[in-house]
């Protein structure tokens, strides 16, 4: 079974040489810290800037240098700052390569479920309505199952939807998963120690197992 | 052309009870402080705000929230902010919380005499509840409408007398945009200086947008979430 770090450490190998990405709050976050140096890679924060570095060291932080999850954050060199309509107009306009988001449920057919619990949490979508609604190439990072123990892979979402038939791959503590364009949640990998029984029993929607699943590498 | 104006309290002088107001930042982050606490001074009551965040419960619009001047709030996210839940779930409040990028692009739109544009964020989610849908290319976009406010109050790193702006970093983000969607805009900057002393090239708001500006003096800039690594 994976940690966070895990999750994110095998995230990080779906980012390829030349991307932009844009990393969401959370898991998401970490996986910065696992993109190899050889690696020409930028990331997007769509407060506004491309280029998005590590965390200031102490003392160096700037108020007004923040990332989309109000951290103060530094820039690389090359970065570039711009509006918050021009961030959303890459995005649109599909110039962002990857996005990489947390969610609460995923639906077999790829749909994303992550802003609102009706009458516990009313906390906004933010920027990621307009991120699942343009990006061709979504990355989910997220537990297998809730706090209750119950499935986040779903044949249809419980809660308020951020967006429909988006998804294309999810990565949990126990598994990496495709979303199949026809529906169905097609088992690609199996974490460390896990067996194909116990993703079984963790996914609620439809699972597809074709042949001998391998554990993943990180 | 000269739009300085003395301070807050009079930049601020004809915003009454009832009117809908833009204020640009990103969290805390190039929000406009010196307006806010002047707004929060004069205590006008019943405004409708369009600004990304609530602010916190201590600092930005948290402090309008706190003494009831909000009768609605149209945000993308508000989660760091108790006060503004605490209204929210008891009816208080009034709140419309809309795609980010869509509140983006419904500021840009005013800013550029637009009516409305066409987005595919929230379509078959209950953002598109109500909204005109129109397929392009075999896609759906939902209509969204121009934003119309009475002021938009912005914040910038450097300003001339004109009204020109240029902002720093990323407390750029809704500050332009907003700036060119309002019918009255303010201006509070760290630096006022003389027209001619900032480079046409590198202008972000051109002053035709801005109606009033003057320097504010001790910015807090208070940072919501610090984030620091240790020096090896």
């Amino acid at each position: 079974m994976l940690d966070k770090e895990g999750i994110a450490k095998r995230i990080a190998k779906e980012i390829k040489d030349g991307y932009y990405v844009n990393l969401g709050i959370g898991i998401p976050t970490l996986v910065a810290n696992y993109i190899p140096d050889t690696m020409d890679v930028v990331l997007q924060s769509e407060n506004g800037l491309l280029g998005m570095g590590p965390f200031p060291f102490e003392g160096e932080e700037d108020a007004d240098t923040i990332n989309a999850g109000k951290q103060t954050i530094t820039k690389l060199p090359g970065s570039a700052i711009f509006d918050s309509a021009m961030s959303f107009g890459m995005i649109r306009a599909k110039k962002v390569n990857l996005t990489i988001l947390g969610a609460m449920e995923v639906s077999e057919n790829g749909d994303i479920a992550n802003w609102k619990i009706p009458g516990k949490m009313v906390k906004g979508m933010g920027g990621a309505m307009d991120l699942v609604a343009s990006a061709d190439n979504i990355i989910v990072a997220m537990q297998h199952v809730n706090r209750a123990g119950e499935s986040k892979l779903l044949p249809k979402c419980s809660l308020p939807l951020t967006g429909v038939n988006c998804v294309k791959k999810i990565v949990t503590e126990l598994a990496v998963l495709d979303v199949l364009p026809d529906g169905g949640f097609k088992l690609l990998e199996r974490a460390p120690g896990v067996s194909v029984e116990e993703i079984i029993k963790a996914t609620a929607g439809k699972l597809v197992i074709e042949g001998k699943i391998p554990e993943m590498e990180i | 052309m000269n739009k300085v104006v003395s301070g807050a309290d009079e930049a601020i002088r004809d915003i009454e009870d009832g009117m809908t107001l833009m204020l640009g930042g990103f969290g805390l982050c190039g929000l406009p402080e010196k307006c806010i606490a002047a707004l929060v001074k004069k205590g006008v009551k019943e405004l409708t705000c369009i600004s990304n965040n609530a602010g916190v419960d201590d600092f930005g619009i948290g402090l309008m929230l706190k003494q009831r001047q909000v009768k609605k709030m149209i945000a993308s996210y508000v989660g760091e902010n108790a006060e503004f839940e605490h209204q929210l779930l008891s009816g208080e409040l009034d709140v419309e919380l809309i795609p980010q990028g869509t509140l983006a692009t419904r500021c840009m739109a005013a800013g550029y005499g637009m009516p409305a544009i066409f987005t595919p964020a929230g379509i078959g989610t209950e953002v598109a509840e109500g909204k005109e849908v129109r397929n392009f290319n075999g896609k759906d976009y939902l209509m969204e409408m121009a934003f119309d406010a009475d002021f938009a109050i912005v914040k910038a790193w450097k300003g001339d007398t004109m009204g020109n702006l240029i902002y720093r970093s990323t407390a750029r983000n809704f500050n332009p945009i907003m700036a060119m969607a309002g019918k009255v805009t303010i201006a509070e900057v760290e630096h006022l200086v003389e027209t001619g002393e900032l480079d046409p090239d590198y202008i972000h708001t051109p002053g035709i947008y801005v109606h009033r500006i003057f320097e504010g003096k001790d910015y807090e800039k208070r940072i919501e979430n610090r984030t620091v690594r240790k020096k090896l």
